[in-house]
């Protein structure tokens, strides 16, 4: 691999964080519309980290946490994982299938609610990332595991680990106001993928 | 109270009784603990891939079991334990996700698994007790005084080995 993640310039990162606003963008959009709520999103944020400090971007590896995981395919490859911790997960399938329900477990009908969120939101964010670069970019079905968050994110950073010693995450911190439902959306691409990213934005 | 020392994703540390080492969830990746029953010194490692000749930046030798195996006995060795009288444990090398399919990548807690115990076995190295696969992560805490090795998990109880 010719390109470093250590070799990133200010502009080619800024190119980044600007993927991750134009399509977490679109994906809290959607996911506004879909729970008829305001949802408000932070300024992306390009991370680029050791695998020892990736834990800690979702607030420690212990953390109980949903993770909805896809795996992408196509012109690049990588992984897009969105982490929404335990109070949040059922906030949101409250909101989603109209209910009032205070028990913090997770029935089949609430895990596959989720795994729906998760699809729609990749789906946005991925078709508008694919619309900007005209990169064909195809997704996996969605899976979800609710355990600690350390477990849960070396998952898609073990395939950084083939390439290098650092992981780059472009994660997006969405809030829903009223509910305090907070999550963050990662997309990792591969070893080589960032490199298709940028040049096709023109920035390599 | 014992000192407490974290061992973070590819990393390893190495401690003198009665310190414990810990690592916090474990997923994919594996928890390897080396212990001399004599001087109680004691190492852990926690490996995210099984093979570090199949890769080609390989400077952090704790990524990759085999590496990570050979740094941390020699560590220990350099602090003074004898390699006589280490055994090991393992936990960890779980299948977070379950896509269904059994590509190289999702299967890669078993892979972790098999090339810590490969990696075990061609250095000497018995391996006393194993908590690994399943669907869930761990954290596990390694009692140098006592060699006992603690696994937490969220929903599939506390346990011993």
């Amino acid at each position: 691999m010719s390109f470093k993640l250590d070799d990133l310039n200010v502009m080619q990162i800024d190119v980044l964080k600007e993927i991750g606003n134009i399509g977490a963008g679109n994906a809290v959009t959607a996911l506004s519309q879909m729970v008829s709520k305001k949802i408000d999103m932070k300024v992306p944020k390009v991370n680029i980290v050791e695998f020892k400090d990736v834990a800690d971007l979702v607030g420690g590896a212990e953390v109980l946490v949903s993770g909805i995981y896809f795996q992408l395919f196509g012109d690049i490859t990588g992984s897009i994982m969105f982490i929404i911790d335990k109070t949040s997960s059922k906030l949101l399938t409250n909101l989603l299938m109209g209910k009032n329900d205070f028990n913090p477990e997770l029935d089949e009908m609430e895990r596959s609610a989720l795994k729906e969120l998760g699809n729609i939101l990749a789906g946005s964010y991925l078709s508008s990332l694919s619309s900007l670069t005209g990169l064909k970019i195809n997704v996996s079905v969605p899976c979800l595991a609710i355990d600690m968050a350390g477990a849960i994110m070396s998952v898609p950073v073990a395939l950084f680990g083939q390439v290098g010693d650092h992981v780059l995450l472009i994660e997006t911190e969405f809030i829903e106001g009223s509910n305090l439902v907070k999550g963050n959306f990662f997309l990792i691409p591969d070893g080589g993928s960032f490199e298709i990213l940028l040049s096709s934005l023109g920035v390599v | 109270m014992a000192e407490i020392v974290k061992v973070g994703m590819a990393d390893m540390n190495t401690v003198y009784s009665p310190a414990i080492l810990t690592t916090l969830g474990l997923g994919s990746c594996v928890g390897i603990c080396l212990y001399d029953k004599k001087s109680r010194i004691s190492g852990m490692a926690h490996i995210m891939l099984p093979d570090s000749k199949q890769i080609k930046n390989n400077s952090n030798p704790a990524k990759f079991a085999d590496t990570g195996i050979e740094k941390l006995l020699n560590d220990m060795i350099e602090m003074g334990a004898q390699k006589s009288n280490i055994v090991s444990k393992i936990a960890g090398g779980a299948q977070m996700f379950n896509f269904g399919d059994t590509s190289d990548i999702m299967r890669i807690g078993n892979r972790n698994v098999n090339a810590t115990k490969e990696t075990l076995k061609l250095m000497g190295i018995p391996l006393i007790a194993e908590d690994t696969g399943g669907t869930y992560g761990r954290t596990i805490e390694l009692y140098s005084e006592t060699g006992k090795l603690l696994i937490k998990t969220i929903g599939f109880g506390i346990k011993q080995i």
